[in-house]
């Protein structure tokens, strides 16, 4: 019986609870028309193994206004697919939603819907579908459209993420460890005969594996290790002392040395080092790249914006492409879509949201021939609306490309290997040459000996590992946790930081315009009607909201509506005198101090209030708890009408600060930098763009990865915010690592020297050591990190 | 003892004919997803008349 009412209560698809009045179809119960319609198209398929592999494995399908006319625009079109002639078309698309086995199941069986589809093929991590189809059978706004209808709404945008980011990684790295990995391989394999001590007769072979040894150095010196040189000499171009630095040099020593000895039969060379360190060097710089592909970092306003619009020319709609559209065009914008450039409101009622560009969390109503801002997001019927300025210089785009907001940054903290590394070569060169004018007036060849015997042990192998290994394992950490950072350098920005400064709408509330709607009071059928009547005339913001809390109701006969401006609206109807508005419109209200309250008066008796409150994200309480070691400021755009109920979190109010333009809360952090806080931003929206750019580590909140937010160097996913706390301990741990392992590979450098300085470095010695203390550090820096992660929760 | 010299000619052919592999693995870019088909093993394969609900 337990089971049975389990079933009843989700949806099959969605697994979304089933409110009243939820859908049957096959026994099986759905939330939503949408969810039940992806079961039909599925069934009858004989797809409905899609729900075998996992339950519940489809995404809600609530919204079912989705429009994809445009896609029948041939310019849009020919920028989307990847290759097309007279027979097929073959395209990629990025659609968010994939994230289970199901959805592999499923799209890969794509043929089984549309006998036209040939073949797709999805690329998991990447949230890719590689498509190729029919010409004859469909086109891409049927793909589309077959894609949505099975609940995969690929995300279409004029920024295409996933493409720029293939075309961004060119540089052959993992070319370049193959080829590192080969030829140590066999370096090593031929420099063990001389350290196992090769015998009279053998003597031949001595040569045939020296020059075998410089052929095998060869690649790795001018193939694999090049970029090494080539990031020294720009950084010494720009007089900056990096760990490239010591690194090249030590290749370089080490190569010469190598070639040096074995063309004058003076020794072996050290050509397995130096393989070794390469090899190891490569393998370092591959851990520490990782890439998100389903995440970009970089997004700007062009993926928030659709990529096409309707125009209406002649009296008839047609899509456009959003590059194309020009001023004086007439567009029309339907319910949850995006006014794309600054235009003149002609038709409809324009209740719009602009929480994402403002941070103002309620609708604003326009009235027509008012100028509606691009940005916002129209609520309710379609409008129609007259263009007065392109795309690229509206109000929100000039906003971007303000030149505060695009700046360099310049500001960020320099990261402990990069201002270690600089002591490092000073030091090294120090002793190198300290060591060779030392035996220089004695012997000239031990001076030389000794010389680049300092250069190649110290080389700072272990030290260049250390960082790599450390914060590729941390990342992975934090990544586990939802919060993910843009790359290596991000972990230790935030171990520094001691100042947090947070928005308010969308990043400490949830949501822009969904606020919490409590309902002081219990009505009758009839004062459900009467109250619906009444607001379903206001357009007010708050009156739309009761509407939906209302849910439909029958309309009752209307009389001397009036509506007073900031206090509410009253008028009899069904002969009963009705008034709806705030506390000091009723006379006699019960004041309720938190929130926006709407109270009702019908026949001059109180019934009760609404009140609207937004609604806290989860774990906002934790966060605080990191006073006072970190100081808390509140930054937002929207009205200060919630003073009251963030006073609580943020003490007295020196820390909040309301009714911030974009550019106030850049300067604002920029005025806590010049205080010599390290500020870490937390925001959501466009408006806060500029100051997560400012702000030493920005952190862009999101309740889904893949929606749009503003370019950040850390997307956090709002369920994690409580463990904010424990990101900031566990970084501090990450750097507290790469200090002790810095400490080690240190030792194991002095070891090193000390035979160096004689000039009696041997090969072997060189040879197992290198690879020793790189083994030792990678070891140490995984455990450690685990262990850190464990103590800190996060495992 | 000269027999080392064609054994290592031969090691080092046999390496270079593995790298020539892997290089056009990577060509043909049997590395662009190292995921999906883990996955993909496991799904089964159902015959396409099945209309099984």
């Amino acid at each position: 019986m337990a089971i049975d009412t389990i079933t009843q209560s989700t949806c099959y698809h969605c697994g979304n609870d089933c409110t009243e009045g939820h859908y049957h179809f096959d026994e099986k119960s759905f939330c939503c028309v949408g969810c039940r319609g992806v079961y039909q198209v599925l069934s009858q398929s004989g797809l409905c193994n899609y729900y075998t592999y996992n339950d519940h494995p489809g995404a809600n399908r609530a919204r079912l206004d989705k429009r994809f006319e445009y896609l029948d625009e041939p310019k849009i079109v020919n920028d989307l697919i990847d290759y097309t002639d007279d027979k097929i078309t073959v395209v990629t698309l990025y659609i968010p939603y994939i994230h289970c086995s199901s959805c592999i199941w499923l799209l890969e069986q794509l043929n089984r819907i549309n006998p036209a589809i040939y073949y797709s093929r999805i690329d998991f991590l990447k949230k890719q579908v590689n498509v190729r189809f029919s010409n004859d059978g469909m086109n891409l706004r049927q793909l589309v459209e077959l894609l949505f209808d099975i609940g995969y709404e690929p995300l279409i945008s004029l920024q295409d993420i996933v493409k720029k980011q293939l075309t961004g990684q060119k540089d052959n790295l993992v070319r370049k460890i193959a080829v590192a990995g080969f030829c140590f391989g066999n370096v090593m394999l031929i420099s063990f005969p001389e350290y196992l001590g090769l015998s009279e007769y053998e003597q031949t072979f001595r040569q045939f594996f020296g020059w075998l040894n410089i052929l095998f150095s060869l690649p790795m010196v001018f193939y694999s290790g090049t970029e090494y040189f080539v990031s020294a000499w720009n950084n010494l171009r720009n007089k900056v002392l990096n760990i490239d630095f010591p690194l090249a040099l030590g290749i370089a020593v080490l190569f010469i040395r190598t070639v040096a000895e074995i063309l004058l039969h003076t020794g072996p060379g050290f050509a397995d080092t130096l393989c070794g360190l390469v090899f190891f060097l490569l393998v370092g710089k591959f851990v520490q790249r990782k890439t998100y592909y389903h995440i970009s970092f970089e997004r700007d306003y062009r993926s928030f914006f659709p990529v096409a619009v309707q125009v209406m020319e002649e009296g008839k709609e047609k899509p456009l492409p959003l590059s194309e559209l020009k001023v004086g065009q007439r567009i029309r914008i339907r319910h949850n879509e995006i006014i794309p450039a600054d235009a003149i409101l002609l038709q409809g009622e324009a209740l719009v949201d602009f929480s994402f560009v403002t941070g103002e969390s309620v609708p604003v109503a326009k009235t027509l021939g008012e100028v509606v801002y691009a940005g916002g997001r129209q609520t309710g019927e379609a409008l129609e609306l007259e263009v007065i300025k392109p795309v690229s210089q509206s109000y929100l785009t000039q906003l971007w490309n303000n030149e505060a907001f695009t700046r360099q940054q310049d500001n960020r903290m320099r990261t402990f290997n990069e201002t270690v590394s600089k002591y490092f070569t000073i030091v090294l060169l120090v002793v190198a040459f300290g060591s060779l004018f030392f035996w220089m007036p004695a012997d000239i060849g031990r001076g030389l000996s000794a010389f680049t015997a300092v250069l190649i042990v110290a080389c700072p192998c272990a030290l260049a590992l250390s960082t790599p290994f450390t914060m590729s394992a941390a990342l992975s950490i934090f990544d586990r946790n939802f919060f993910y950072l843009k790359n290596t350098a991000v972990v230790e920005q935030l171990a520094r930081i001691n100042t947090i400064v947070l928005d308010k709408t969308g990043t400490i509330t949830t949501g822009g315009s969904s606020n919490a709607i409590s309902r002081h009071a219990e009505f009758t059928d009839l004062e459900k009607q009467i109250i619906y009547t009444l607001c379903s005339n206001s357009s007010h913001p708050l009156s739309r909201q009761i509407c939906q809390v209302m849910g439909e109701q029958p309309r009752l006969a209307i009389s001397a509506y009036k509506e007073i401006p900031g206090k509410g609206i009253s008028a009899f109807v069904n002969s009963h005198q009705v008034k709806i508005g705030s506390a000091s419109f009723m006379h006699h209200g019960v004041a309720v101090n938190s929130g926006t309250e709407v109270h009702i008066m019908i026949d001059d008796v109180y019934c009760g209030a609404f009140i609207f409150k937004q609604s806290f994200r989860n774990g906002l309480r934790e966060i605080f708890g990191l006073k006072p070691q970190y100081k808390f400021y509140l930054l937002s755009g929207d009205q200060d009408h919630e003073r009251a109920a963030m006073a609580e979190f943020f003490g007295d109010d020196g820390y909040m600060h309301f009714k911030k333009s974009p550019q106030e809360k850049l300067d604002f952090i920029k005025s806590l930098q010049l205080a010599d806080r390290k500020v870490m931003m937390i925001g959501d929206g466009l408006n806060d763009s500029g100051a997560l750019k400012q702000s030493d580590l920005g952190v862009a909140i999101t309740d889904d990865v893949n929606n749009f937010s503003p370019g950040s160097d850390a997307i956090l996913d709002g369920k994690s915010l409580c463990k904010l706390p424990a990101f900031f301990r566990f970084s501090k741990d990450t750097v507290n690592i790469i200090h002790i392992s810095f400490l080690i590979s240190l030792t194991y450098n002095l070891i090193g020297l000390s035979y160096a300085v004689t000039g009696n470095l041997s090969p072997l010695i060189a040879a197992i050591l290198m690879p020793l203390s790189t083994a030792t550090i990678i070891s140490f820096t995984s455990i450690a990190t685990h262990v850190a992660a464990k103590k800190r929760k996060l495992l | 003892m000269s027999i080392i010299y064609f054994l290592i000619g031969c090691s080092i052919i046999l390496a270079l004919v593995f790298l020539g592999a892997f290089f056009w693995a990577q060509r043909h870019g049997q590395h662009d997803d190292l995921y999906t088909p883990s996955v993909r093993i496991l799904l089964d394969d159902q015959p396409a008349d099945e209309t099984k609900k």
